[in-house]
């Protein structure tokens, strides 16, 4: 594996992070990481729809399921790298910090970033993920059968 | 003669006036946010997300409220909406594989591996009015077991590797979309399953009903439904990879149904397929149901003539919106075409009156 390939791999792990994170929590994180750095709009932030498509049966044919609201943006840093967001919902800032933390992430405070802000979001959403996944495992059911004839 | 009308302008903003103070109902009682409504009427929420084609849970709870709870009325809000979004991309096909099962059943296989995990369901309640939720008062929390997010396998897999279900062969052809060009007839199965998962629920359900009260009978089993979390992927050209922009939640019920076989198909399970947006069972088992019932001419099945069978039927019928459209507007101003209805009536019993008696006229047709 070269240095491209990890980076892509790693670079699609915080695009999606950040995406599936909670608006406020990022702001909150990006606040308390530091003032916003200096960066200009290469595509500033618009709301649209991404057609969302499922396969038949579950592994078959591909058809449209029905669209979900993204918006997306792009930005160039003062530093040169240019960060891409596309994320789920409407909120216009949410896409412009997603986009700061991918351009940041490029450069040399990418260690300090991860450590205050995409771990953390790591840490909560596989906690979200889990506590989900307890309340479902509580409804499982344990099928016993009635032995006959005692 | 054509008789321009005018007017109404002041009696229309009026009524509108009207219609936002009845929505806010009684001042005395506190007012509902749109975070309330998304976090307390989740399934009407979900219901208008699917049938209004845009999955948005804030957008839908806001449609709701404004539509005073009338669900077909925040569907419209929701699609007149979604058409004034550019369309930025197409997603990957969601892999419902990998979800992460809030409920998961089957009704063929009870041991399946990954368990029966039942979820928020209401079945099992006994359906009794619970008057503590009437009163005010903290929810305790729910239980909590060990958690496993390892995905749970697909039934229909274990039917398939030894072929006695029939298989969904992959495909990456670009499917069609009905929002994109006019539907036409023969649609296919992927317009239909859009069509579907977008259609009413109470059509879709009536139509599943149908068949199963024997107008084009198909005895499905719910092979296995499941509800839950998939995360959504979509390539960025710019990037030249795919990213993960979100995730839905969505409904998938897969139906396991008899078939005889054909001349060119051996004897084995044929399926029926339902994914819907957000948690919405009823109607994703309906849309499993329906689905399988329109692949009788593909599979050589006998067509009985049953309206669940007639594509055409379906889904010329299945939309909502396009439907309360057309109802609603007879209610509209229609003076000016009743007024012609009404000069031919006249004209036609003058006619009538002059060739004689008009019930004289109508027993010499009888004799």
């Amino acid at each position: 594996m070269n240095q491209t390939d990890i980076d892509t791999s790693a670079r699609k792990g915080w695009m999606g992070l950040l995406a599936r994170s909670p608006a406020p929590r990022l702001q909150a994180l990006m606040e308390a990481a530091g003032p916003r750095p200096e960066a200009s709009w290469l595509r500033p932030p618009e709301v649209g729809g991404v057609m969302v498509r499922g396969r038949m049966g579950g592994t078959g044919a591909a058809f449209n399921m029905g669209e979900m609201t993204v918006t997306r943006c792009a930005l160039r840093l003062a530093s040169g790298e240019v960060g891409h967001a596309c994320v789920q919902g409407r909120d216009k800032a949410h896409a412009e910090r997603a986009a700061l933390v991918d351009a940041l992430m490029q450069g040399a405070s990418a260690p300090q970033l991860r450590e205050t802000v995409l771990e953390p979001l790591e840490r909560e959403e596989t906690a979200r993920r889990e506590a989900r996944a307890a309340k479902a495992a509580a409804t499982k059911v344990d099928f016993f059968t009635m032995v006959r004839g005692d | 003669m054509y008789v321009a009308v005018k007017g109404g302008e002041r009696a229309i903003d009026a009524a509108h006036e009207w219609l936002a103070h009845e929505r806010r109902g009684d001042r005395a009682v506190p007012e509902l946010s749109v975070a309330q409504i998304r976090e307390q009427m989740s399934l009407a929420v979900n219901r208008v997300m699917a049938e209004g084609s845009l999955y948005d849970p804030d957008l839908a709870a806001l449609a709701i409220k404004q539509a005073r709870g009338d669900l077909i009325e925040a569907v419209f809000l929701l699609r007149a909406y979604r058409t004034t979004l550019p369309r930025i991309g197409t997603s990957r096909p969601v892999d419902t594989g990998t979800m992460r099962c809030d409920r998961r059943v089957s009704a063929t296989f009870k041991d399946a591996p990954g368990g029966q995990v039942l979820g928020p369901t209401f079945d099992y309640t006994h359906r009794l009015l619970d008057f503590k939720l009437a009163a005010e008062g903290e929810v305790p929390q729910p239980p909590s077991g060990t958690p496993d997010t390892t995905p749970k396998p697909h039934i229909t897999g274990f039917l398939g590797r030894d072929d006695l279900i029939q298989d969904e062969p992959a495909s990456d052809e670009v499917p069609p979309d009905l929002t994109r060009e006019p539907l036409e007839f023969p649609a296919g199965r992927a317009l239909r399953l859009q069509a579907l998962t977008r259609g009413d629920e109470g059509f879709v359900l009536g139509m599943a009903y149908s068949t199963q009260r024997g107008y084009g009978r198909n005895h499905a089993f719910v092979g296995e439904l499941r509800i839950g979390t998939v995360e959504v992927e979509m390539e960025i050209p710019e990037l030249g990879f795919d990213i993960c922009i979100g995730e839905v939640v969505l409904t998938e019920c897969e139906t396991v149904n008899q078939f005889k076989g054909s001349k060119v198909e051996p004897p084995q399970f044929t399926r029926g397929y339902g994914l819907v947006f957000g948690q919405t069972e009823r109607k994703a088992i309906s849309m499993a149901l329906v689905d399988r019932a329109l692949r009788a001419e593909e599979l050589g099945e006998e067509n009985t003539g049953a309206p669940a069978q007639d594509e055409e039927f379906v889904l010329a019928h299945s939309d909502n919106i396009q439907a309360t459209g057309f109802l609603e507007h007879i209610k509209l101003p229609h003076y000016v075409d009743f007024q012609s209805e009404m000069e031919l009536v006249r004209r036609m019993r003058r006619e009538a009156a002059a060739q004689g008696d008009v019930v004289a006229g109508q027993k010499e047709a009888a004799e």
